[in-house]
């Protein structure tokens, strides 16, 4: 086993932006199908779209586990699946949320308070012995975070899993997409 | 369409008028609960319904019925234990890329999530052996998940597809409309199955064919569902190139066309078998690599480059990667290629000379015809000329359907397929019991055929039942029962592989008295168990056309299906028959 990154910032993973029908049952469509087929998923993140009869889930996959074409083409199959885009991380914009709960007693906080300032996170509460911190940014910003904040007391921390969106370039315009054909495979 | 009046009928009353919209002249099913209310506007249909004995014989039966018809089965049930025996069905559908409309009854949904009484998730448990399925929640959906599911079934590759009505909306009133073909379209945005081959694909296509020193036709299932048996005749012709079809794809090219080598893979022919292996070139066209074609992947046609023509995007590069993808219909796409080989012969290229290659290929015909040891006197019969005196006395395009076990094997080795969709059988899932239920639903697709079952004694005994339908319906099949008093195929791998050590593979010769069962269910019985016999049991066979006819052949259980290729071997390594074993350095 090579040591992954579970949350698949392994040079490993595949983004795959999947835009579905907003109907009843869509997300268990696409895990059973990652489950049934032996995909690994790193992260998945959903929620509704800019047209609120559709949703954008954001999967990050392992590789590994399968080639990416054969993701894409499978999940194009369901047919809820509308679109999907695979997401070159070079050429896309990611962006991930942490929260965590840290045990600090008067000593560590201000280190802690230091760890924040450093990577920009926020302080979210205080309490009589421990701190909730949140860090938004790029999936590796957060991976350092963890990281380092692995040296307190970690009570719980959780991560929203990447959601992502093609760069735009400097000189590109939206062309005119039509939302209603599906994207192109690999 | 205006109509002046909104027109208020039942969900129930909706469910089979978009049925009967959908030119459903069959359904195969069995009431229960929570399906009442559709079975009550059924009485004032046109549509025939099957009154089966076990929803898993419904939907073997709506297999078969769409196997020799092409247009959709239909299996309906009740909730619950009804929707779950439709499971291996849809699965087989699902494997074989059969049209299939599965409809389930559901509790009310109000009840949904509460383990009410014959309550289970029949969407969840059917995700994964249905092309898609749908839990319609309110009346006035259900036309248009009708038509969804008749579209979804049909097009692209087909499959099974299910919807799960609760009682209340089958219960509740709706305003009738019949959704127009845009409105369908417009609902499944993300449904637009690719038909048309890609242009430039398709050029390198017809060339590589032109090119080729020893390409085979390598030809699967997909060619059935698409209608393209002409077409393929024609391109084999004009191409001369030899023809080998899948267990899938028997009869889409006549067994007695010359350049039809048969059936390859793990039971397959030496000729097809060897013949895909030492190619240059596998045009393929509706088939996948399955395993039991393919034998260990590794060593698969080792120099063979690949022309894969599949509507299904991820069957391209899913097992073997090929050179040459073309993703599209496969009638359109070979008619396609035939145009442009043409273009290219008009032009001057010349096809290359595959005259040697092709008398490699007759040569392992001669060398290793498909041969087994006659029966010693006063010894049990050989199955394979029980099949073979069958073939010879039945009509011409008698529809055949078996099993699964070795009978299947010889029965699709020894006929001669000369027609397409006369050939019906569990291919992908290898589902036991098929045979007799997807015989009637063959029957009902096609009554003006002769339909023979070819079963095995194991096979008989998972859904022999179903005869009871065939005689109370009066839907009138043949049943070739093999009896050979083993589950044969397995005792043919323990005896092979596990050093002759039998386990739990002996059933009985005589228990069950198949005779007297066949006469129970209301059919003709009767015992074969001498080579004198066979004729004559089979002619009085064909010429019952009213009742169904079990013939029950006593045969050889150490007869072993050959050629065969161990699992996990390569097809360079496929057993010969033992008869054949001294030419075995020809191959
Ligand atoms: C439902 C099901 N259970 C088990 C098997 C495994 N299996 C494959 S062939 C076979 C034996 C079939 O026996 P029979 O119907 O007597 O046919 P024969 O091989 O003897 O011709 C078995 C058990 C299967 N394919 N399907």
């Amino acid at each position: 086993m090579t040591a992954i990154n579970p949350h698949g910032t392994s040079l490993n993973h595949g983004i795959l932006s999947v835009l579905v029908q907003n109907r009843p049952g869509v997300l268990a469509r696409v895990a059973s199908l990652f489950a049934r087929r032996g995909y690994n998923i790193f992260s998945l993140a959903v929620a509704p779209a800019e047209d609120d009869a559709q949703s954008r889930i954001t999967i990050v996959v392992d590789l590994e586990s399968a080639p990416l074409e054969q993701m894409v083409k499978q999940l194009f199959k369901l047919v809820d699946v509308v679109k999907i885009s695979e997401l070159d991380p070079r050429r896309s914009i990611e962006r991930e949320l942490l929260l965590a709960t840290i045990r600090a007693d008067a000593g560590q906080r201000s280190e802690i308070v230091e760890l924040v300032k450093i990577f920009e996170a926020k302080i979210l509460a205080v309490g009589a012995d421990a701190l909730t911190v949140s860090l938004e940014g790029h999936p590796d910003k957060l991976d350092d975070f963890e990281e380092l904040l692995g040296s307190y007391a970690i009570v719980e921390l959780q991560r929203t899993g990447r959601v992502a969106l093609p760069k735009l370039d400097r000189s590109s315009r939206l062309r005119g997409a039509n939302p209603n054909q599906k994207g192109k495979v690999g | 369409m205006s109509t002046n009046q909104p027109e208020r009928i039942t969900g129930a009353q909706a469910l089979i008028r978009a049925l009967e919209m959908e030119q459903v002249d069959t359904i195969f099913g069995l009431p229960g609960g929570c399906i009442l209310p559709a079975y009550d506007p059924l009485l004032e249909s046109s549509i025939r319904h099957v009154l089966v004995r076990h929803e898993q014989g419904a939907g073997h039966m709506a297999e078969g019925y769409a196997h020799v018809t092409g247009r959709p089965g239909v299996a309906m049930v009740t909730s619950g234990p009804a929707a779950t025996n439709l499971v291996t069905p849809l699965m087989d559908a699902y494997m074989d890329s059969i049209p299939m409309i599965g409809i389930t009854g559901q509790v009310g949904t109000g009840a949904i999530g509460s383990d009410a009484f014959q309550e289970c998730d029949t969407v969840g448990i059917t995700r994964s052996c249905t092309k898609h399925n749908e839990l319609v929640m309110s009346a006035d959906d259900i036309p248009m998940a009708v038509r969804q599911a008749f579209h979804i079934a049909t097009t692209g590759r087909p499959g099974p597809v299910l919807l799960d009505l609760p009682k209340d909306v089958l219960q509740n009133e709706m305003t009738w409309h019949w959704p127009t073909d845009e409105e369908v379209r417009a609902s499944l945005p993300g449904y637009r199955p690719n038909t048309k081959g890609h242009p430039r694909m398709i050029k390198e296509a017809a060339q590589m064919i032109l090119a080729a020193e020893r390409p085979i036709l390598y030809v699967g299932g997909g060619m059935l569902k698409a209608r393209a048996a002409e077409a393929l005749r024609e391109l084999a012709e004009l191409t001369g190139i030899n023809v080998v079809t899948t267990l899938m794809a028997r009869g889409v090219f006549p067994d007695d066309h010359e350049l039809n080598l048969g059936m390859p893979g793990m039971h397959g022919t030496i000729a097809a078998t060897t013949a895909m292996q030492r190619s240059d070139l596998l045009i393929t066209l509706g088939a996948r690599f399955d395993d039991r074609i393919t034998g260990k992947v590794d060593g698969f046609a080792p120099d063979a480059k690949v022309i894969h023509v599949d509507i299904d995007p991820a069957e391209q590069g899913k097992v073997r990667r090929p050179d040459v993808p073309i993703v599209g219909d496969c009638r359109l796409v070979t008619e396609d290629i035939i145009r442009e080989i043409r273009d290219l012969l008009a032009s001057g290229v010349a096809q290359a000379d595959i005259s040697e290659w092709k008398s490699r290929v007759s040569g392992w015909q001669e060398i290793f015809p498909l041969t087994y040891d006659p029966a010693e006197p006063g010894a049990a019969l050989k199955p394979q000329f029980c099949l073979e005196r069958l073939r010879d006395s039945s009509p011409e395009d008698t529809i055949v359907v078996s099993g699964v076990g070795q009978h299947q094997m010889w029965a699709s080795l020894h006929w001669r397929f000369n027609h397409p969709y006369t050939w019906v059988n569990s291919g992908g899932l290898g589902t036991m019991g098929f045979s007799i239920p997807a015989a009637i639903g063959a029957k009902m697709g096609r009554p003006d055929a002769t339909v023979w079952a070819v079963d095995g004694d194991g096979c008989f005994q998972m859904t022999a039942q179903e005869l009871v339908t065939a005689t109370v319906e009066r839907i009138p099949i043949k049943i070739a029962l093999l009896n050979n008093s083993y589950l044969g195929m397995v005792r043919q791998w323990q005896e092979m592989f596990y050093d002759e050590r039998y386990s739990e593979v002996y059933l009985s010769t005589d228990t069950p008295d198949y005779v007297k069962w066949a006469e129970s269910m209301g059919c003709v019985g009767i015992r074969v168990e001498s080579p004198e016999e066979v004729q004559p049991a089979i002619d009085l066979a064909n010429s019952i056309n009213d009742l169904t006819v079990v013939i029950e052949f006593r045969t050889d259980s150490d007869e072993k299906v050959f050629p065969m290729i161990p699992a996990g071997c390569t097809n360079d390594q496929v057993l010969v028959h033992p008869s054949q074993q001294e030419h075995r350095s020809q191959l």
